[in-house]
């Protein structure tokens, strides 16, 4: 294997080689990794730091850049969800942590993703306080509608989109959250400002635009169609013709 | 036993909570504003407490262990979420909700706490279907419902098998407002370290950033911990990898009582284990109890022949099946509750029946299901559990029947709380599952996200404030004290002398050795052999970690086997208290399964006149015995029988 070590965000990194041996066909590729970092430990050498949690790929923490894919060669799963079968015995196995400006290495294999977070935090909610909601089924929503906004919600927060995208664009993640919101009447009243605040933090944060190659769809984890990208587009510009009359 | 007042409000059950709200003291805005909480944790139970407490004024500060609070481990719940709402007009209330969670934890949990859970189940939904959260709907638009085990109604509410995401993404989006907002402040990728207690009062945590390895203080008026459950214990287990119980052991070690910590949960409907290199296991979702069957074969020859490989599952003839839940169980079939399940896998595995290469499965069929509905509805329902299976496994669940087996996946034990979710600690509340308190000794399923969301949403915010209402005279409580001198002084202390071992073994070895001891000897069949020698064998691998342990570099960086090391610590104190408490437990209830005591029938045999009692255990000191507390159940509203799902 071939693994980018680096000690910290302010260090240079590097490839660094590394041998494992007796690896289980039915062993996950994260469990690989944990062969390895037993080795290194027992050795007196720095383990490779990874982000990595409930390796049922829901919760969106790993994040390895594979043979030059995010979580690998396979569609539709993450890293923890891809297993040792998927590799030739003795073949070279290149593992890199995302590369993307906005998301800075902190070690290793380990990236700070908090760009994600911020946003959200710009607009990626529906403002309800607790308590005092009407009954659920006071609004009843078309089954598809709902499916919808459910394959958009499905976004695990990975990143594995804007790693794919030549410009590093998070696109297909703003897209997710307002898309959701987009096909729900909950999410309808604040849509205006969702769409423009989130955007204009993706821009601010440096995720890079758009072109349209649709590498994000095709790594992403968990599926999520572009089509909410176009949803999105349409949202913003709406949005912005009404701003535009409205002045 | 002054220690242990349950502070349960009088009146009848259905309106102690209306009279307890009544009456609380409340904290007016302005004042708010000068009182500060802590919130340790942000999954379900911690995101929707910080976020209800920021939106109420107050100030909040949130710790989580990930990079971002949607990382928690709620995130991984898949089947669903309960609620009385009666929607299918099947039956169901608010009384049947806590009934049947009451006798779903086999009558060792707190009617008056279980009753409260119920009655705010139905505003839950209506909460989360306010935040955007995309339950699944029917055709006319209108919210569905299924099936979970232990009840005879549909009550469970769902977003395909990601219900625990989406309902976490609805909490941390609240969250994420009230960031935004100011009122709440966000530390991320830190883990406490320690509780601070001032003058008998929680006031405020120690933590460790884990990027920098810099030691902090934190103080406040109130702390929450909301840190989920400690199953990794057994290190194999369905727990996210770095889900521990360290925030709780330290809390009981500053005071706090431990509540019944043998209750640990194995659920029925897991990937087996298939190597040794395996680093957790894999659940699928009870909801597939809904439409799967669950068989062995009848004879041992033919269990052995397809534990050789040489006959293939689905050429076996339905008269050579044996449906042992169906056969056992009649009234509830495939859908009884974890703990009978588990055991009656167990049970039919440890009689030579199992399957697989190991003998240690069973089967969960859906050829049936797949005959009557379509492998269409199939995929839709569950389509996502059955590519997470193949992907694992390697072998098509449509098509050969899904093999599974019991697996460590919950902790109904954790710290003791009162009615108000407060410890015996003042001015530390415990929420979610690292309390010990709903569900008894066995949780339903879908009860789990109901309870985090209900302590978040609406018990907190209401029982802290009452709380902090006599605290507005206190200024903002500083970090400049003799107890935070110490606890710092004590984290620092515990980090070198970890890394000053040098021994020869890694964490994980010493864990998967404290795991086996953990599954064999306090796993689902106890007996009070094999506690004694658990306990025996638990302080020997606590001293050979002390003495051996190998850990890398140094704490001023990232240090993942530093981090390992410090939660390691803690289990293999906490692994000891477990064997105690079941060895306590002169009884079977729920997933405590003695197996001196069980129904010639081989059911759990309760003892009421002897054991109905919380077990609430008071630290002493290193290495002196705990003390046991005893909290006596009293049921008034329900009579106490033997669980009956035949």
């Amino acid at each position: 294997m071939k693994i980018w070590r680096q000690p910290s965000a302010d260090e240079k990194g590097k490839f660094v080689d590394y041998q494992v041996q007796d690896i289980s066909a039915d062993a996950s590729f994260l469990e690989m990794l944990d062969v390895l970092n037993e080795h290194l430990v027992v050795k007196d050498e720095d383990p490779v730091a990874f982000d990595h949690d409930c390796r049922e790929g829901i919760c969106g923490a790993c994040s390895l850049y594979i043979n030059g894919r995010p979580h690998g060669p396979d569609k539709g799963i993450t890293t923890c969800q891809m297993h040792m079968r998927r590799f030739k015995d003795g073949e070279t196995i290149v593992i890199e942590p995302w590369r993307a400006k906005p998301f800075p290495v902190i070690k290793d294999l380990m990236v700070d993703r908090t760009a994600f977070d911020e946003i959200i935090r710009a607009g990626g909610y529906i403002s309800v306080g607790t308590g005092g909601m009407p009954d659920a089924n006071a609004i009843p929503i078309p089954k598809r509608d709902a499916d919808i906004a459910m394959d958009a919600a499905s976004c695990i927060g990975c990143g594995a989109c804007v790693a794919a995208c030549k410009n590093a664009s998070a696109m297909l993640f703003v897209a997710a959250k307002v898309s959701q919101f987009a096909m729900l009447p909950q999410g309808k009243v604040e849509a205006r400002e969702r769409v423009q605040s989130m955007v204009s933090k993706m821009d601010e944060l440096g995720f890079g635009n758009c072109s349209n190659t649709y590498a994000c769809e095709a790594e992403c984890p968990k599926e999520i169609s572009v089509s909410h990208i176009a949803r999105m587009n349409r949202e913003f510009f709406g949005s912005k013709l009404i701003s535009e009359k409205e002045k | 036993m002054d220690k242990l007042d349950a502070k349960i409000p009088q009146g009848p059950l259905a309106e102690k909570w209306t009279n307890y709200k009544a009456h609380q003291n409340l904290v007016n805005p302005a004042n708010k504003r000068k009182l500060d909480i802590i919130v340790v944790g942000t999954g379900l139970a911690g995101a929707s407490a910080a976020a209800s407490f920021g939106e109420l004024g107050f100030n909040v500060k949130a710790f989580g262990i990930h990079d971002s609070p949607r990382r928690a481990h709620s995130i991984a719940a898949q089947g669903g979420i309960n609620a009385a709402k009666n929607y299918p007009n099947d039956g169901d209330s608010v009384y049947r909700l806590f009934y049947d969670t009451i006798k779903g934890g086999d009558y060792r949990a707190r009617e008056a706490n279980v009753y409260r859970l119920a009655e705010v189940s139905n505003a839950i939904i209506d909460q989360c279907v306010a935040q955007g959260v995309p339950f699944a709907r029917e055709y006319g638009g209108l919210l569905d419902n299924r099936s979970f085990g232990g009840a005879q109604v549909s009550r469970t509410f769902y977003a395909r098998g990601q219900t625990g995401q989406q309902l976490l993404l609805g909490a941390y989006s609240a969250l994420s407002k009230e960031i935004a907002k100011g009122s709440v402040e966000m530390i991320t990728r830190s883990e406490m370290l320690d509780l601070v207690v001032v003058d008998g009062r929680a006031r405020g945590i120690i933590t460790r950033d884990l990027v920098s390895g810099k030691i902090e203080r934190h103080a406040a008026h109130a702390v929450v911990l909301a840190t989920g459950g400690y199953g990794n214990v057994f290190f194999l287990s369905t727990n996210a990898m770095t889900s521990n119980g360290s925030a709780a052991w330290k809390a009981y070690k500053k005071g706090a009582f431990f509540g019944n910590p043998s209750f640990t949960q194995i659920h029925p409907t897991c990937i087996p284990v298939h190597g040794d290199f395996q680093s957790k296991l894999t659940l699928m979702s009870e909801s597939l109890r809904n439409d799967g069957r669950i068989w062995v074969p009848k004879s041992k020859e033919d269990a052995e022949k397809i534990q050789k490989g040489t006959l293939n599952p689905t050429e076996l003839p339905e008269e050579k099946r044996d449906y042992y839940l169906e056969r056992r169980y009649p009234a509830f079939g495939n859908l009884v509750p974890r703990d009978v399940a588990s055991r009656a896998a167990k049970e039919r595995c440890d009689a030579g029946f199992g399957v697989g290469s190991t003998g240690l499965a069973v089967y969960l069929d859906f050829e049936d299901a797949i005959k009557r509905l379509g492998k269409h509805v199939i995929e839709a329902r569950y389509g996502n559990l059955f590519q997470m299976y193949e992907k694992i496994v390697d072998e098509n669940p449509y098509e050969t029947p899904m093999m599974i087996y019991p697996a460590v996946h919950y902790t109904m034990g954790g710290i003791w709380v009162d009615y108000e979710l407060q410890s015996t600690i003042p001015g530390l509340f415990v929420a979610g599952e690292a309390n010990f308190s709903d569900h008894g000794a066995n949780r339903l399923g879908a009860s789990a996200l109901m309870q985090g969301l209900s302590d978040g949403y609406f018990v907190l915010p209401y029982t802290v404030q009452n709380y902090l209402a006599d605290q507005i005279s206190v200024a903002h409580v500083g970090t400049e004290s003799p107890e935070f001198d110490e606890a710092e002084k004590s984290a620092k202390a515990t980090i070198d002398k970890l890394l000053a071992v040098k021994g020869t073994d890694t964490v994980d070895t010493y864990h998967r050795r404290l795991g086996m001891i953990m599954w064999n000897l306090v796993g689902m069949g106890r007996t009070g052999e094999k506690l004694k020698k658990a306990i025996v064998e638990i302080q020997e691998l606590r001293a050979s970690f002390w003495k051996n342990v190998k850990i890398p570099g140094k704490n001023e960086m990232v240090n993942m086997e530093l981090e390992k090391a410090l939660r390691m610590t803690d289990y293999l104190e906490l692994g000891e208290l477990m064997a105690r408490d079941g060895l306590l437990r002169e009884e079977s209830c729920g997933g405590h399964f003695r197996e001196e005591h069980q129904t010639p029938e081989g059911e759990a045999l309760r003892d009421d006149e002897n054991f109905s009692f919380v077990a609430a255990w008071e630290y002493t000191g290193e290495n002196k015995e705990p003390k046991l507390n005893k909290e006596a159940l009293h049921f008034e509203f329900v009579e106490v029988k033997q669980r009956n799902y035949k």
